[in-house]
């Protein structure tokens, strides 16, 4: 029973963990909250179900599909609702992120309707043994999947000169412009990556859960934020562990028989970090930009 | 022909306007330097020349093609690079990383060849290249601005206050290797406030007062001159 408790936690809280680190990428590079980043999710899990549930296609087809949508639609939010605001005071730019987010809430409401679709099993794999423990086959898999797209996340940012771009330009916009980076298609490749990340959180929840509605990715998002926030917003390792974090809170709240209690546990969470380390446990001050 | 050919440039912020129609040249080969009080409108003409900002109306001629309208990047790409005022260098970065940054534009194999002519410039960075740039000295953070805006080879740097808050023996060692880097073959505009200084490194210089150019001529000449002398030398 513990291992599977344990094994939950870390599924729940490996989906925080992706969703958070396209949240904490985006506001590393242009202090935006995207609020419209939970949604991407819902988007993810939508095309999961068109394509295995509608058109009753291969499953592999549907994560690959899954993932194109969500990197697509999230550089295409950048580009139609940001990029024009990226002069304007931060307060509009993230007033719009709320809008984009009930656009793509109401948007998907209208197309699919308000109530739930039942996203197919991905795989009839269900438990595999591991030492004599039969353990869920589709927690293994989130774990191992969200470790390796840390991982590669981690070696994109540090090692690649894509990567260092947008390092450059999340510390000083108007320096990495001089040194012949184009500020623009780092912020687009910003939003690519964060929302691949969404889309593979996509098709682990729409895995874990089977749904897809139109306001799944409400609480989710607003979770992952909170794991960002707690993590340290900006930081990657921050949001790995503050997922974790969330996604454990949760699981044991529930375990003590107390699952009405998890979502306000969560905000509790957050209320205690801003009380407390403002900054969230990887975060440092902000430098001030001259 | 000139290198860098600016004509009634006219900038303005909002209702402020900071520059007033000037226009200066730069040959090839020159150390050319922009003096003036804080806000004459220097840096306003450095940032406008680099493509961060955009002028009300003028020209902006680089080697005969005009540079107005063009986006920063691009700009570097043709061999302009301004090293910023305040160094504003990528403090999180290693001191290796922020000059790979500086030469984003190019390949990696012409910038290993660069790397090693901003080492021979600047020893102390190849010795500090592991460093994080927010842990160097300010006169180390200055080198690598400078080191990072040669990265990308420029046909024309500028360079915006280097000397700024540094001692004075550090201001001295930065006016040496901003000699070298020309007699090196990189053509120089400098801003500076330290109007002793830069005149006379400059073969040319343009004193700017409240946005316009109030004064030209050679560094010699503006160094004895009375009212240049009164106004930026202390009498």
């Amino acid at each position: 029973m513990f291992i599977t408790q344990v094994l939950n936690g870390l599924q729940l809280g490996s989906i925080y963990a992706l969703v958070a680190l396209g949240y904490t990428m985006v506001y590393g590079i242009i202090l935006l909250l995207n609020f419209a980043h939970g949604d991407i999710i819902m988007v993810g899990a939508y095309v999961s179900w068109l394509v295995m549930a509608q058109l009753g296609l291969n499953p592999v087809l549907a994560v690959i599909l899954s993932v194109a949508a969500c990197t697509l639609m999230g550089v295409l939010i950048d580009k139609v609702a940001y990029a024009p605001l990226r002069n304007a005071p931060r307060l509009s730019i993230l007033i719009t992120a709320i809008g984009v987010s009930y656009f793509l809430e109401n948007g998907a409401q209208l197309v699919f309707g308000a109530d739930a679709k039942v996203v197919p099993a991905y795989t009839d794999l269900q438990t595999i043994q591991v030492g004599g423990l039969a353990l869920s086959f589709p927690s293994v898999l989130t774990v191992i999947v969200t470790i390796v797209a840390t991982v590669a996340l981690t070696l994109v940012v540090q090692k690649t000169k894509l990567g260092k771009a947008m390092r450059a330009v999340s510390e000083d916009m108007g320096a990495a412009r001089l040194m012949g980076i184009n500020v623009n298609s780092t912020i687009s490749f910003t939003f690519a990556v964060g929302s691949a990340l969404a889309g593979i959180g996509a098709v682990l929840y729409a895995m874990a859960y089977t749904q897809a509605s139109p306001t799944m990715g409400m609480m989710l998002g607003t979770k992952a934020f909170v794991a960002a926030v707690l993590g340290g917003i900006g930081s990657i390792p921050g949001a790995v562990v503050g997922g974790l974090l969330v996604g454990f809170a949760e699981v044991v709240v529930t375990a003590l028989g107390l699952s009405v209690w998890k979502d306000a546990v969560v905000f509790l969470l957050l209320i205690i970090v801003l009380v407390v380390r403002p900054t969230g446990i990887f975060g440092r001050t902000m430098n001030e930009k001259v | 022909m000139a290198l860098l050919s600016v004509k009634d440039l006219h900038v303005s912020y909002g209702a402020i306007k900071a520059v007033r129609g000037i226009s200066f040249e730069i040959n090839e080969g020159e150390i050319v330097t922009l003096i003036g009080a804080n806000g004459a409108g220097k840096s306003t003409t450095l940032n406008t020349v680099a493509g961060l900002i955009k002028p009300d109306s003028g020209s902006v001629d680089f080697e005969g093609e005009t540079l107005l309208g063009m986006r920063a990047h691009k700009i570097v790409e043709r061999g302009l690079a301004l090293c910023p005022e305040g160094r504003r260098v990528f403090t999180q970065m290693t001191v290796a990383e922020n000059l790979e940054m500086g030469g984003y534009t190019r390949t990696d194999a012409e910038n290993k060849e660069t790397l090693e002519k901003v080492y021979e410039h600047f020893p102390r960075l190849k010795e500090r290249r592991g460093q994080v740039a927010g842990t160097l000295s300010g006169g180390e953070q200055q080198m690598l601005a400078m080191g990072r805006a040669l990265m990308s080879k420029p046909r024309l740097l500028m360079l915006d206050e280097p000397s700024m808050g540094l001692a004075p023996i550090l201001v001295q060692e930065i006016f040496d290797i901003v000699k070298q880097l020309n007699e090196a073959g990189t053509t120089i505009l400098l801003v500076e406030q330290n109007a002793n200084m830069a005149l006379s490194v400059a073969d040319r210089a343009y004193v700017l007062e409240i946005g316009t150019i109030k004064k030209t001529g050679t560094g010699a000449e503006l160094l004895v001159d009375d009212d240049v002398r009164k106004a930026y030398l202390g009498g």
